[in-house]
């Protein structure tokens, strides 16, 4: 996926979490729990959706490298398996 | 129309998930019913085939009131209670072969019957579930938004009606058919259905009559649901602080152990599989309600009657306000993977969907995890019926001596608000230590 994808492929999984978000109005180097008032199950289950459209598997340790929309869009772009872009 | 708690006195039939000819079985999801304070999906208990729909899409009916008529496989058509505890009402419909499927009409407004709002009615027997006590702030609700994917409406051009300008259901309705149905769909009930003598609920022996509750907020109008929310917190939150005699004990909980072998557990699993520290502090908690049955149950009739099972109530703060406590039913015999599962998949749906009509009743203790927002202590305030309240708050570095030493570890304060008619400070201390042994041994959990 390249990062328009998977920028969508985020804001999907964040809106499903949270439907009241309007994905115009996210800052998107601002952290994300804070912004949109999401707790710790929120944001695993926002996670789980993006491992899901992208196959992407993020450790633990590595949550705090996707707290903003920015941040975590640069994360998944370089954490794709090689040739994600075809066979993902 | 199922009592969905203590004070509901009727809902608006939101939407079926059936249609005439549908076979159901029990457990099955049949409809979506608001109550004002959050839209819960109703389950039916019996098997069967759907009959004959009797309530339309957006009509507001008294609890107690048929809902549908539903055929034994080959038999007669009964008046399906969709909860047990609704009334069966018979009615004569023929096991007539399944008509085509009509699509049911949307927001039929029934015409000049009365507004129904029952009497007062004697809220004997519900066991008074802790109340979906939601707010919607949401600019339009999931079901709006469905509506207007299904109907093509562009939600930018809905103007809300509901609180703070939220979109409804009935704006998107209106704006799809060209302002053709009024607004707020049905305040009456169609048909003169009898404003149900109390439905008998599981425990048919009426909780204490719920002293004179605030009138239930009246209906249908989306403008009046954060009325009617506040008004569903207030009736219960200080029937609870009138009738309940709290006490209240807590304690400091080291949670370096359950942290480092949580830590370690996660590095082994998947993304989907991960535990969150939440899993261990609710396993903790639902083990030591099973070991301490004082504070496992309901107080009902003047007497305490302790719970079969442990079904752990847990209080999730919804989008915009408000909040539900729907139950993780045996937790105390679950492992930590399926409290996990069971925990986002409630979290899930009471936030960006909907909860059943059986997560909303069942719960027999209740836990509040306030530490996600950060706050270090929460002192509750028990659900009636129920009799225990356990609150932890966020796990915070702190100084912590232990063999003689000081140093600095994660700790989490658990607190008990328990009803002193149920049980003493005896029982509510032995569950507090017990919760902390737990934690203890994580691996055990």
């Amino acid at each position: 996926m390249n990062e328009q994808e998977l920028h969508a492929v985020l804001i999907r999984a964040l809106t499903e979490v949270a439907p009241d978000v309007d994905p115009a109005a996210i800052d998107p180097q601002t952290d994300l729990a804070d912004q949109l008032d999401i707790d710790s199950i929120d944001f695993l289950n926002v996670l789980v959706k993006v491992h899901e459209q992208t196959g992407i598997e993020i450790p633990e340790r590595d949550y705090p490298k996707l707290s903003t929309l920015d941040d975590a869009v640069a994360y998944l772009l370089a954490a794709q398996p090689r040739g994600a872009g075809t066979d993902a | 129309m199922p009592s969905l708690g203590a004070d509901m006195t009727s809902g608006t039939l939101l939407e079926w998930r059936v249609k005439p000819g549908d076979e159901v079985k029990r457990g099955d999801i049949v409809a979506v019913v608001d109550t004002s304070k959050a839209e819960i999906e109703v389950e039916i208990f019996e098997d069967g085939v759907i009959d004959e729909l009797l309530v339309a899409e957006g009509t507001r009916v008294p609890v107690g009131t048929a809902l549908a008529t539903v055929r034994a496989a080959g038999g007669e058509a009964t008046a399906a209670a969709p909860r047990a505890r609704a009334p069966l009402t018979v009615t004569s419909a023929p096991p007539a072969s399944a008509p085509p499927a009509p699509a049911p009409p949307v927001a039929a407004p029934p015409v000049a019957a009365p507004p129904a709002h029952p009497a007062p009615a004697p809220h004997l027997a519900v066991p008074a579930p802790p109340q979906p006590l939601e707010e919607h702030r949401l600019r339009a609700s999931p079901l709006a938004r469905r509506v207007a994917e299904q109907l093509g409406v562009d939600l930018a051009a809905v103007a809300g009606s509901g609180p703070a300008g939220a979109i409804t259901r009935a704006d998107v309705e209106h704006a799809a058919a060209g302002a053709v149905t009024p607004a707020a769909p049905a305040l009456a009930a169609p048909a003169p259905a009898a404003p149900a003598p109390a439905a008998p609920g599981p425990a048919a022996s009426g909780a204490p009559a719920p002293p004179p509750s605030p009138p239930a907020a009246p209906a249908g109008e989306p403008g009046d649901r954060a009325l009617a929310m506040r008004q569903a917190i207030g009736a219960l939150m200080a029937r609870s602080k009138r009738e309940i005699p709290h006490y209240y004990l807590q304690t400091q909980i080291d949670m370096s152990r359950a942290l480092a072998w949580l830590a370690e557990e996660n590095l082994r699993r998947p993304l989907a599989e991960r535990l969150l520290s939440s899993a261990l502090l609710l396993s903790a908690a639902a083990r030591a309600a099973a070991a301490t049955p004082a504070l496992n149950g309901f107080w009902v009739d003047e007497a305490f009657r302790p719970a079969e099972g442990v079904h752990l109530g847990v209080a999730i703060s919804l989008r915009g306000g408000g909040l539900v406590a729907p139950a993780l039913h045996d937790a105390d015999r679950s492992s930590l993977d399926e409290l996990m599962a069971g925990l986002r998949d409630l979290v899930t749906r009471a936030r960006a969907g909907r909860l059943r009509g059986s997560e909303m009743s069942d719960p027999t203790i209740t836990v509040t995890n306030l530490g996600e927002q950060g706050v270090e202590l929460v002192h509750g305030v028990i659900y009636p019926p129920q009799v225990a309240l356990v609150g932890f708050g966020a796990v915070l570095e702190r100084p912590w001596a232990a063999d003689g030493m000081i140093g600095a570890r994660p700790i989490v304060t658990a607190t008990l608000a328990a009803d002193h008619r149920a049980s003493d400070g005896h029982a509510g201390s032995r569950f507090l230590t017990l919760i902390d042994r737990q934690l203890q041994k994580p691996e055990e959990l």
